[in-house]
């Protein structure tokens, strides 16, 4: 126990060390990072002294930038589950090897929801009485209280299951079934669930009908799948390109594959969600009237979502055609959904449901500086994160931080009495 | 053996590996004070807050589970912040629901004539924000011929009221049977009294807004900003979970005047209505006026597609 203890305690050590290192390249971007995330809490810290007031909402568009960029990255922490069921459900072994990366992928991003969730709430301070059994959860019924559990949920799945399989690795010993199988495919069921609570907490809204709509769950699954995957395509180039870890040109064209299915699916029910409300053109298409074309003179939106239908139509044609098989038009392609994604449901998504108001008014919603700020902050923490755990990861998958080729492998029992190895 | 006698080992892979790490904790260590100045000057801003919870407040358990000493407790503490806030003498209770008793509300469109006086009765009533202003009641102008809201204005600026063509439909808080605020409410900080009022908890709100997401009547507004209030603009006469000053960050709606319905009197806006067109009154009564309205007027239920059942009632006189 004792020397599982110190075995550990070194291998954080030796890990914490590891993002010490690097050539200047990772010390300008952690450092840009760092500044950035740096003025997003300066920008947080203002307005926890005024108050929500220095964003732009209102009584009237009560949740903006914030809810909409937890969304969509809702979205993209499940997607760690399109590596995982190839990997594990249909034995994949070239995504079985790159499997872990979107594993942590999906830590950093749900830590971003958590922390999304948290610069919205007007009383942080109270932050006790959402957790169960110290405050007043409200659950079953609360859909908020649902999504309280299982964002935590998968946090602490995906934390478990990287954590045990890199120590393992760095360990050089053989991973035991039992502990990280199970947990392996609870999460896969675990991420189709943040989805689906986060797009019930919507659906279940009778008096915003552009919410109450039966298609929003399965069009977050396909969006997440096309802007989740696109991530880590990209990433996975990044790695490839300044890290000695080798990534196969197969595992990104299987990702492509999967990218490319998922726009289709994405782009075919946003497709049926707008002929519903434009072809019926009941009293209830005013949200989407305002998104697409605007409302008595309000457009605010407009240029937004016709932005994000621009880029996901020439991602699609990029992924559709044979062009997006070489690696630069993928990159393209996947930065391009990536964007189109992050409007559409984003700002697309959230800021329609409240223009016109349950009672016809039309106020319409503009982030503030200071909001952008927190959010830049936020996705900058997040990106910072995920940086140190492939900084500590890759040089474990790599096999050059290993426990045998460090000093911590070497110590001798301080009592003596139990000597290790030899 | 102790651990210092243990040489590092060779690692060819970092054949510099002892250089480096000295330079680099050295680095590191720069980085680390340089990191925590930049991120204390951040934090500069967090030196204006105001309103950190104290201990007893951080602790403060949910109305409903708070024990006679305990509400006695923080019902001294809301006097207390009153006074030091606005230098006010309030008292502050806590009526409870009284036996019997169910409230429900009653509007007369056809006599409503638009002047907003209710809305500002409710304002001073319930010391609301009047910087940002806070309002529980918006005003509806209508077009004639439709009952749609959508196509409705609020924010009307006429020299007089009413205007031709037009009627008007005030809304507010509709205190439903089946609140989808309730529902929504992940701490349940929202909930309906035995007499029908959704009371909230401000001091158990987290202001996530998911209550006003939920509302199809847009009855809930947020403190955005901290409440301003002038000393001699306050209503001392205070309940708990009716018109105490709210602090920034917690969500705030109609509670039928509690602080007043629940010791017989009526609500401001309807002591205030100059034509009568707001009606008030305990439903559980078969020869209240309220029962009476609704027995024998053209009642109209504002959204009743949504099915949220509401305590507040639309009426046509002819």
């Amino acid at each position: 126990m004792f020397e599982e203890l110190r075995d550990y305690s070194v291998f954080v050590l030796r890990a914490l060390r590891e993002t010490l290192l690097g050539d200047w390249r990772y010390f300008a971007w952690m450092t840009a990072l760092a500044v950035v995330s740096l003025l997003g809490l300066n920008a947080y810290a203002k307005q926890l002294a005024y108050g929500l007031v220095t964003t732009g909402m209102s009584s009237e568009v009560s949740w903006g930038l914030y809810i909409a960029n937890f969304t969509f990255l809702v979205g993209m922490a499940a997607a760690a589950v399109m590596l995982v069921i190839p990997a594990y459900v249909y034995g994949d072994h070239d995504l079985h090897d790159v499997v872990i990366l979107g594993e942590l992928l999906a830590v950093a991003v749900i830590v971003m929801c958590l922390l999304f969730v948290t610069v919205d709430l007007g009383r942080p301070d109270r932050f006790t009485h959402i957790i169960p059994g110290i405050g007043k959860f409200n659950w079953p019924m609360s859909m908020l209280s649902w999504d309280v559990i299982v964002l935590n949920g998968y946090l602490a799945l995906n934390a478990h299951i990287c954590g045990y399989l890199i120590y393992c690795e760095y360990k050089g010993t053989k991973p035991t079934r039992l502990f990280y199988i199970p947990f392996v495919f609870v999460a896969i069921f675990w991420a189709i669930s943040i989805h689906t609570v986060t797009a019930f907490l919507y659906v279940g809204l009778g008096g915003r009908p552009y919410w109450n709509s039966a298609i929003i769950a399965p069009r977050f699954l396909a969006s997440a799948f096309t802007a989740g995957p696109g991530f880590i395509i990209i990433a996975l180039q990044v790695i490839r390109r300044f890290t000695d870890y080798k990534v196969k040109d197969a595992v990104l064209l299987k990702l492509r594959m999967i990218v490319q299915v998922s726009m289709i699916i994405n782009v075919f029910l946003l497709f049926c969600e707008l002929f519903k409300e434009f072809y019926t053109d009941s009293a209830h298409v005013a949200s989407a009237k305002y998104l697409f074309f605007g409302l008595h003179g309000y457009n605010g939106l407009v240029p937004w979502i016709w932005t994000a239908m621009a880029l996901n139509t020439v991602a699609l044609g990029l992924l559709m055609l044979p062009a997006s098989k070489s690696l630069k038009y993928l990159d393209l392609a996947c930065a391009l959904s990536i964007i189109g994604i992050w409007i559409e449901k984003g700002m697309g998504l959230i800021i329609p449901a409240f223009i016109p108001t349950p009672v016809g008014d039309i106020v319409e919603y503009n982030p503030t500086l200071n909001e952008w700020l927190v959010c830049a902050g936020i996705w900058a923490f997040g990106m910072l994160l995920y940086t140190v755990f492939l900084k500590i990861t890759i040089p474990v998958l790599t096999g050059r931080l290993r426990r045998e080729s460090g000093a911590g492998w070497k110590l001798s029992p301080i009592l003596g009495s139990n000597p290790v190895g030899e | 053996m102790s651990i210092s006698d243990e040489s590092p080992p060779e690692r060819p892979e970092l054949p510099d590996s002892r250089t480096v790490s000295r330079s680099t904790f050295l680095q590191a260590g720069l980085a680390a004070l340089g990191a925590v100045g930049a991120t204390a000057a951040a934090l500069e801003p967090l030196k204006k807050v105001d309103d950190y919870p104290s201990f007893e407040e951080f602790f403060q358990k949910h109305y409903k589970e708070l024990s006679k000493e305990e509400m006695a407790a923080v019902l001294e503490r809301t006097r207390v912040r009153v006074k030091k806030k606005f230098g006010v003498d309030a008292t502050v209770g806590d009526p409870k629901p009284i036996e019997g008793v169910e409230f429900a509300y009653a509007l007369n469109i056809g006599r409503c004539v638009g002047c907003r006086k209710c809305v500002y009765a409710c304002m001073k009533e319930n010391n609301q924000s009047r910087e940002p202003q806070v309002q529980y009641i918006r005003v509806l102008k209508m077009k004639k011929g439709s009952i749609n809201v959508e196509s409705s204005q609020h924010l009307y600026e006429d020299e007089t009221v009413p205007t031709k063509d037009h009627y008007y439909m005030p809304v507010q808080c509709h205190q439903c049977r089946k609140a989808p605020c309730v529902k929504a409410c992940p701490v349940q900080a929202t909930w309906q009294e035995p007499d029908g009022i959704i009371a909230i908890d401000y001091d158990w709100c987290i202001g996530c807004r998911y209550c006003m997401a939920a509302c199809p009547y847009g009855a809930r507004v947020f403190n955005f900003a901290e409440p301003k209030i002038k000393p001699e603009e306050i209503n001392t006469n205070m309940s708990y979970l009716g018109n105490r000053p709210k602090k920034k960050g917690v969500v705030e709606k109609c509670h039928f005047c509690m602080q007043r319905t629940r010791k017989g009197q009526y609500p401001a806006c309807v002591e205030v209505c100059p034509t009568g067109s707001r009606k008030f009154g305990n439903i559980l009564d078969p020869e209240s006026e309220i029962s009476k309205i609704l027995e024998t007027k053209r009642v109209y239920i504002l959204k009743e597609e949504v099915g949220t059942l509401p305590r507040f009632y639309y009426y046509f006189d002819v």
